[in-house]
């Protein structure tokens, strides 16, 4: 790529950059051509440097977001791909009256309750225990940092042996403190709880280091006014520095729920064989995990598509609800 | 949960007590000892996995368990795939979101502001948004199992476009810039005399996070490859659809398959670290 392509984006005429572009014109055509050169470049080459990522998330972003939808309003099947037939809103209204569907979206959210709100909770736990000063510090963040390390599906593999009704290591300890075995495969909240239980585990410790960070970025001297009023750890804990973090926890919230949503990994592998109904009676089916179903085991490629742009759709109010809670928190200052 | 501490006269911020470091201590067990039982389960074979208690030692089988996997459920090929997939990907973000997070944090262009807010609000699409028409494609021009049709989708990240903006607003200074364009340096130039060498180190960054990720990368290699060209992933995915039915073997392919991963985490950790807290402040 060469700095100064020329790009699709029109600009009308703008003022140069200030710099040398503005030396006095030079007498001999060299230097002419070449201040001509320079202003050329240093107004066309930006769009040069940002194109890549335009062109890229054009292609393998925008342009299929655009033909999905297209496809959601299509009778469009795996086995006969070139033959797309006019379904008008018949996909979208099918997954209304698809009790499939709803169970997802219901699983979906259950899921995601039950691993962000403990894994942000311990997180903040982990991030107030890593502030204080510690020995070998740098040693305890990455050893927290192994799960975010460890795939999807490597950890899913080693939860679902850990996890083994007849043998698993869960189940055995239970039984030592004398509690009868657990079906974490087949029982329906058990098994939400064991996939939630794989997601904590892989985020909990990334988390922490993001509110730690955000911690460290507190002054001091917020805590000393506050110890000298007298207040307890805990109080401190409560008014300095959860008030302090609340951006970076809406953050948070709003990046692990996307995870959530899109959720496929961890339901896929923890049910084993015909993983993409997401258990026996598709008790931990996510949507993700229904669209991959609709799309690839059930050959319409139409319907996933409109699974697609209703989760879409979900994320964009999730995001609409994140924006406007951090307006709120800012007029709150 | 705010810990008991001992006070501190000086003031700042307490040191850890003994509550604090079993606190940690459980917190870290927990993170590392299902990867340790792994390596355990993988060292026995499937009758022994099928009694209680389960194992809590090593057994013999470990060199055995690996081979099985590395050859049977072609985990060989599938670390060899995904060195060369994650590779890419974390050296084409590096570069594309370099020049980018550059361009955005010091050159002054119209619609500068515009343009970013939408390299942000590209974060909002999930890639399921993209497996139908992509699988439609790959299909329709029989690239089914080619690496390149998993690693184009993910060349470019506005997560990294963001990062190397936040880092350079701050570490590359304006002057330099402007020096060198003085000395008569087109912005090419400016890129690779003055921009990598200030950037280096959060490039250096950015490329192990975006190994990581690739690494990691789930949906649409699942859906883009099959077994007889996989990635680690998806090799590991084949093995938890049961097309290996030795428990012993999977866990062995499980290992296998994060190894990599934690040498890098052991080698680089610190500054993966840095990485994830410095990319955290301005999220």
């Amino acid at each position: 790529m060469t700095a100064a392509s020329p790009t699709t984006v029109e600009e009308p005429d703008a003022e140069p950059a200030p710099g040398p572009a503005r030396t006095p014109p030079a007498r001999d055509r060299g230097a002419a051509r070449r201040v001509r050169r320079h202003r050329w470049d240093v107004r066309w080459s930006p769009y040069a440097f940002v194109a890549p990522f335009f062109l890229f998330f054009s292609a393998f972003g925008l342009f299929p977001l655009l033909w999905t939808g297209w496809a959601s309003l299509h009778r469009l099947e795996l086995t006969d791909m070139n033959r797309p037939e006019w379904a008008g809103a018949r996909n979208y209204l099918r997954l209304l009256h698809d009790e499939f569907f709803w169970n997802a979206l219901g699983n979906t959210f259950t899921i995601g309750v039950l691993s962000t709100v403990p894994q942000l909770l311990m997180a903040l736990a982990l991030a107030h225990l890593l502030h204080q000063r510690l020995r070998a510090a740098t040693f305890w963040r990455v050893a927290l940092l192994t799960p975010y390390a460890t795939s999807v599906a490597a950890a899913t593999l080693v939860f679902v042996l850990l996890y083994g009704r007849d043998y698993g290591l869960v189940n055995w300890v239970l039984g030592l403190a004398g509690v009868d075995p657990v079906d974490w495969q087949n029982g329906t909240w058990s098994s939400r709880l064991a996939v939630s239980s794989i997601v904590v585990w892989r985020w909990t410790g990334y988390n922490a280091l993001i509110y730690l960070a955000a911690m460290q970025a507190i002054p001091d001297e917020l805590y000393e006014s506050a110890a000298l009023d007298g207040a307890s750890r805990v109080r401190q804990f409560a008014h300095v520095t959860v008030p302090s973090l609340r951006p970076t926890i809406l953050f948070t919230v709003v990046v692990s729920t996307i995870g959530a949503t899109q959720l496929f990994g961890e339901p896929l592998l923890f049910g084993g064989a015909a993983g993409q109904k997401g258990g026996a009676s598709h008790q931990f089916q996510t949507l993700g995990l229904y669209l991959y179903e609709q799309g690839w085991f059930g050959f319409h490629l139409g319907r996933a598509s409109a699974v697609a742009w209703a989760m879409f759709l979900i994320l964009l109010l999730v995001a609409a609800v994140g924006g406007l809670l951090a307006r709120l928190l800012r007029t709150d200052h | 949960m705010p810990a008991p501490v001992t006070p501190t006269p000086a003031g700042g911020r307490p040191r850890t007590g003994p509550f604090g470091y079993t606190a940690l201590g459980l917190f870290t067990a927990l993170s590392v000892l299902p990867l340790v039982w792994t390596a355990v389960a993988a060292s026995h074979d499937n009758t022994r996995l099928a009694h209680t208690p389960p194992p809590l030692r090593f057994g013999g089988n470990l060199a055995h368990n690996l081979g099985i996997a590395w050859s049977d459920a072609n985990l060989g090929l599938a670390l060899l795939n995904t060195t060369l997939v994650a590779g890419s990907v974390a050296l084409g973000t590096v570069l594309f979101c370099t020049l980018a997070g550059f361009a955005f944090a010091k050159l002054r262009f119209r619609g500068r502001n515009a343009l970013l807010a939408v390299v942000i609000g590209t974060m909002m699409v999930p890639p399921q948004l993209s497996v139908v028409p992509l699988f439609m494609v790959v299909a329709e021009l029989g690239w089914t199992d080619r690496l390149p049709t998993v690693v184009l989708p993910t060349l470019v990240s506005a997560f990294g476009v963001f990062f190397m903006r936040q880092y350079l607003v701050e570490a590359l200074p304006t002057e330099l810039i402007e020096a060198a364009r003085i000395d008569g340096a087109n912005s090419l130039r400016v890129v690779r005399h003055v921009v990598l060498p200030v950037a280096r180190p959060a490039m250096a960054v950015l490329g192990m996070l975006s190994f990581v990720q690739s690494w990691n990368d789930f949906f649409w290699p699942v859906i883009a490859l099959t077994q007889d060209n996989p990635t680690v992933q998806v090799a590991l995915t084949g093995l938890g659809r049961g097309y290996v039915p030795d428990q012993a073997v999977v866990m062995a392919g499980a290992l296998l398959g994060t190894l990599p991963l934690l040498l890098v985490l052991a080698l680089f950790g610190r500054h993966i670290v840095g990485g994830i807290m410095r990319g955290a402040v301005k999220g």
